[in-house]
């Protein structure tokens, strides 16, 4: 006990001297602690195998190194072919390390992929495409991109949050460090994971399956909100594009243009799926899945180049001149 | 009793025997048409190692170019296309046209001469199978020409090592860089094959009288079980690129999701190579180890049957594995905890032979050589791959491993670490064998620390990133992860590596002309091939030779104590 | 141990009356069992996909909708082991003529297999618009069969290579050995063919 409490402190003061926001040993959801507690296990043991072993062979090389100045330095050593009872010591004791490490790992795996499914727990589906994220909430018809909401779960009232992942094109990877382990967006598969952060806050990770030339671009941010906040965001999202007749221009132009044929924006003609819905754009931090944070001149240059930043994402430079740009701008900002 | 038979003196020094025929372009029109046309096992062991030791420059500079990006958050140094197809390149050739290559090429060398034979089971096949390897490798890297030039749309495959499906389908790979990464794969596994085929057939068929199976030196050993495991593991690879080439061009649909076909299927073929195929580049190394770690311990290797089975348990559990790598796939918990307790089980005979190596120093007289350096780095850094990959096998911890900077961390430091060290032994112990010189041991000391230093830099440091959550095969990073100053001094560890490397390679050369004369048996060793002259004659042997236990050598040495006495 | 030692090295060698008593076993077997190793590998893959696919096309025919047994072809193949086998006990006899007759024989049987497998291949992809790019049965199909087939053709090439050294007198009794290995690989050629036989057209439709 006081070992393990040790343990804990150590990895714990160590782990803050390399402080990340996307660190394996902070977790802050059930998935991600008892990977913590596992990791914690099975570091311990292999630390203790290193130091044995590393020892012995250190305690070799020194002790029974050549020293010419011994008498007998020339002479061969006594010549020792083997021990049958050496290796079957040395077979069975790993062997029951193996079979105990084992089974704490099949508790750890069974327990967080058969985990029963509270009725309180919310489902979000995911779909990921080359190079963004697309969240879809089926039971209340929310549709959004790259910024995944969800409540906080009390654990005297859980309500985790239960992915159904699967992909659009290429293989990804769904992996928020200090909520959970990753898991894979295979097309034609779906996977399901589950995530219950205990904190209020934004959670940040990236795509972890190589998924072509902008795969290091594909971040994710988690906002983990009290249920209070995320209710009226989820209410607010379920609304339809917000309508300012001072941007109208830009809307004309948006609707004109190619821009209908990829994303959506409710409420208008713009009902394209292959890029990511934009309804209410204007309420993200971020543009181009996590990458550049999203202020209005962030907006004029992706939408005039989306190269400038990510080149080979799959949005086509739009060739608008300087005053349809200004004007599709304008109305881009006003989509809270 | 066993009796001696000198050998002739033969030239000591240099392969060529440039004594006969007066110097001019004539003669060394002769020398390359005999390199090119040869069949002898030694002079194609050269040829796949030189082969491999300019593939390992080029595809070590392929790495300096990504420390180079990585080193600090938001490079610009290469693009994210060319920083994809550094990272694709540089695994594929790592993999492909260094590790097999060289491990082929020291096998091709020393199998023969350890077992008492005149050439391998079947030279021309050996010649050929070289000569497909090479062609092999030289299109992969047509590919930086062909693939723009000629048609359009890409160059060099950017697709990963592994080229998951379905990135690799026409539609998100069009132009011809992943056929070319198909193709020459494909034909280096014909190689492979051929090479193995050989290996097999001259390990049970050619060798000399009283060497029974039980006798062989444990490198022998090794690269039976080696090659035993190629021909079983190399085909799925074979069959997964037909099937893709297939996919690509007659519009089949093995791995075409849009019409029912799997991405999953791709990667369980994949890895049912491509587990074992580690398994395949660590092997040698081990064989490696058995026979130089005796020698400077000066000691017979310790529980020889134990070592023979825990090899052949390596073989069998090895094909069992492969799913670790699709942890994250979603297979299911019982397929997620049979792949868990089969690649925890593995870790049993590997830690056999660490314990068995450990043994075998005990109580011995370590001589500390370049050669032996290299072997205590292997000892060292073996062991701590394997600690790493028992944390990655299980299966909820690789779920935040997998995929990271831990894993690129875990895998160098085996083929690094611990191949990659083996290899610099192997030539430390065997060059002078090979070339009648001895390579110079100051250089080599100082090789193995600047390259030790520069290895502990770039790969102990790297595993941290990957707990931070830095995923792999990415051309770049956000600056606020805390990542930052990691990939820095990993990317600062390369430069020493290099150096280390350039220093092996002068060292290579220089003492090729100015190394001092190695004699037939440098080391005070124990096996066959130190029973030839240095470089061997061609035909290895001047009579069969004969023996009566694991260590010929000994016997003849210590004619009072000889092994045969004490055998288990 | 660092010196060079300035005598020449010695190689172990025993007096002659051991030598007899060495005996391994012959290159070309052990060669031709890691080639059958290596390419029932390669089947193996081509087998799993297809069972892996069974029942899961999207649309288009299906197995049982156009596949018929192919009994004759069958026979043919099978019996061209027991004809090869023939041969090659010929040749070790001495009877070259013979051998000659029983490698002809075997020949005449691969070819009416291939003839038989490009009519069905006919009437799959004319009359039942069965191709390799129509769903995953045909995706699997023709790849499997094909790949068998691609080995049969480079048996019959061998074999017909034997058949014709054996006509011009060529082929010896020293040459039985050789033989022999080619006709391991004829019979793993048909093995397979049981084993896609089995799959595709029994257990599978």
């Amino acid at each position: 006990m006081f070992l393990r409490e040790t343990g804990i402190l150590a990895v714990a003061q160590i782990s803050d001297h390399f402080h990340s926001a996307t660190s394996i040993f902070t977790p802050a959801a059930t998935p991600s602690h008892s990977i913590y507690t596992l990791s914690q296990l099975v570091l311990s043991i292999t630390l203790g195998i290193f130091l044995v072993v590393a020892g012995l062979l250190l305690l070799a090389l020194i002790r029974y190194r050549h020293r010419p100045a011994d008498p007998k330095a020339t002479q061969e050593p006594a010549q020792i072919y083997g021990s049958n009872q050496i290796e079957l010591s040395w077979t069975v004791i790993p062997i029951l390390i193996v079979v105990m490490l084992f089974l704490a790992t099949a508790r750890v795996l069974y327990s967080t992929e058969h985990a029963s499914k509270p009725p309180t727990a919310l489902d979000v589906t995911i779909i990921g495409h080359q190079f963004w994220w697309e969240y879809h909430y089926p039971a209340s018809g929310v549709v959004t991109a790259n910024e995944l909401h969800i409540p906080v779960s009390d654990p005297r009232q859980p309500q985790p949050t239960y992915l159904t992942m699967t992909s659009a094109d290429t293989d990804h990877s769904f992996w928020v460090p200090r909520l959970a382990g990753k898991k894979d967006l295979i097309p034609n598969k779906v996977n399901v994971m589950w995530i219950d952060p205990e904190a209020a806050g934004l959670y940040l990770g990236q795509c972890a399956q190589y998924c072509g030339v902008e795969h290091a671009k594909m971040l994710i941010r988690v906002y983990a909100q009290s249920p209070a906040d995320f209710a009226a965001w989820l209410a607010h999202q379920q609304e339809p594009a917000v309508q300012d007749p001072a941007a109208a221009e830009g809307r004309a132009v948006f609707e004109k243009n190619a821009c209908v044929s990829c994303h959506t924006i409710a409420g208008t003609v713009a009902t394209g799926r292959f890029g990511p819905d934009l309804t209410h754009l204007a309420s993200r931090d971020t543009i181009a899945s996590g990458s550049v944070l999203n202020t209005p001149a962030n907006i004029r240059s992706f939408v005039d180049n989306p190269a400038h930043f990510k080149p080979g994402a799959l949005m086509p430079a739009m060739h608008l001149n300087d005053h349809d740009l200004d004007a599709v701008t304008q109305y881009l900002t006003t989509l809270k | 009793m066993a009796t001696q038979i000198p050998i002739p003196q033969a030239p000591t020094t240099a392969i060529l025997d440039e004594t006969l025929e007066p110097a001019g372009p004539g003669l060394w029109l002769e020398v390359l048409h005999g390199w090119v046309t040869t069949v002898d096992h030694k002079r194609l062991g050269l040829m796949y190692i030189g082969y491999a030791l300019l593939f390992l420059v080029i595809a070590g500079f392929e790495a300096l170019m990504m420390r180079v990006q990585l080193a600090i958050p938001n490079n610009t140094f290469v693009s994210p296309q060319t920083f994809n197809r550094l990272f694709t390149m540089h695994g594929t050739t790592m993999v492909f046209f260094v590790g097999m290559p060289i491990l082929f090429g020291f096998g091709n060398y020393l199998i023969p001469l350890m077992i008492g034979a005149r050439d391998m089971a079947f030279p021309r096949l050996n010649a050929f199978s070289f000569w497909i390897s090479a062609f092999g490798g030289l299109l992969l890297y047509f590919s930086f020409l062909g693939g723009d030039g000629l048609y359009g749309a890409g160059t060099a495959p950017d697709v990963g090592w592994f080229a998951y499906a379905p990135l690799t389908a026409k539609a998100f790979s069009p132009g011809h860089s992943t056929d070319y990464w198909t193709l020459s794969i494909l034909l280096s596994g014909i190689g492979s094959v051929g090479v193995a085929l050989n290996i097999v057939a001259t390990t049970i068929c050619m060798r000399c009288p009283g060497m029974k199976l039980t006798r062989m030196p444990l490198l022998v050993w090794l690269y039976f079980v080696d090659a035993c495991m190629v021909l079983v593991v190399v085909s799925p690879l074979t069959a997964a690129q037909i099937m893709l080439m297939l996919d690509r061009y007659l519009g089949s649909h093995f791995f075409d999701t849009q019409a029912g076909g799997s991405a999953v299927l791709w990667m369980h073929f994949f890895w049912i190579f491509g587990h074992p195929e580690v398994y395949v580049l660590v092997l040698p190394a081990f064989a490696f180890a058995n026979e130089i770690i005796p020698v400077f311990s000066r000691k017979a290797i310790f529980g020889y049957p134990a070592m023979v089975a825990a090899t052949v348990a390596i073989g069998f559990i090895s094909l069992s594995v492969w799913a670790h790598h699709m942890f994250t796939v979603g297979l299911g918990a019982g397929a997620n905890t049979f792949f868990t307790l089969a690649t925890m089980i593995i870790a049993v005979p590997t830690g056999i032979k660490i314990f068995n190596w450990l043994a075998t120093l005990w109580g011995g007289k370590i001589h500390f050589t370049a050669a032996m350096m290299f072997a205590v780095g292997f000892l060292f850094q073996f062991l701590i791959a394997g600690l790493t990959g028992i944390m990655l096998s299980a299966a909820p911890f690789d779920w935040q491993l997998g995929n990271s900077y831990f894993v690129v961390a875990h895998f160098h430091y085996v083929l690094v670490g611990a191949i990659l060290f083996m290899i610099f032994s192997a030539f430390y112990y065997w060059y002078p064998k090979m070339t009648g010189r001895m390579l110079n041991e100051t250089l080599g000391k100082w090789h193995f620390w600047i390259f030790l230093i520069g290895f502990h830099l770039t790969f102990d440091f790297m595993h941290i990133p990957g707990l931070m959550g830095m995923p792999r095969r990415v051309y770049t990073y956000e600056a606020d992860r805390g990542w930052a100053i990691w990939n820095m001094i990993v990317s600062s560890g390369a430069i020493f590596q290099a150096i280390g490397t350039l220093l092996f390679v002068y060292n290579l050369v220089w003492s090729y002309f100015k190394g001092p004369v190695a004699g037939p048996d440098p080391w005070d060793a124990w096996t066959l091939e130190w029973a030839t002259s240095s470089p061997p004659a061609v035909y290895n042997f001047a009579v069969v030779p004969s023996v009566q236990s694991r260590r010929p050598l000994w016997d003849l040495k210590h004619p009072e104590d000889p092994d045969s006495n004490y055998e288990m | 141990m660092s010196e060079v030692p300035a005598s020449p090295a010695f190689i172990p060698h025993m007096p002659r009356d051991t030598g007899d008593t060495w005996k391994l076993p012959s290159r070309g077997t052990v060669g031709i069992t890691c080639l059958i190793m290596a390419e029932a590998s390669l089947f193996i893959i081509f087998v799993v996909a297809y069972v892996f696919y069974l029942g899961k096309s999207l649309t288009g025919p299906a197995p049982r909708d156009v596949l018929e047994l192919p009994v004759f072809t069958t026979i043919c193949l099978l019996s061209s082991s027991l004809t090869v086998h023939f041969a090659v006990e010929m040749l070790h006899k001495g009877s070259r003529r013979l051998c000659s007759l029983w490698l002809a024989a075997t020949v005449l049987l691969g070819t009416i297999f291939l003839a038989g497998t490009a009519h069905e291949w006919y009437h799959l992809i004319v009359h039942d618009h069965l191709t390799i790019r129509t769903n995953l049965f045909g995706t699997t199909f023709y790849s499997l069969v094909g790949l068998h087939a691609t080995h049969v053709a480079i048996g019959l090439f061998m074999l017909s290579l034997a058949l014709l050294f054996s006509l011009r007198g060529q082929l010896t009794h020293e040459h039985s050995e050789k033989l022999k290995v080619l006709s391991f690989y004829w019979h793993f050629v048909d093995a397979v063919w049981v084993i896609v036989f089995l799959v595709v057209y029994v257990f599978g439709r």
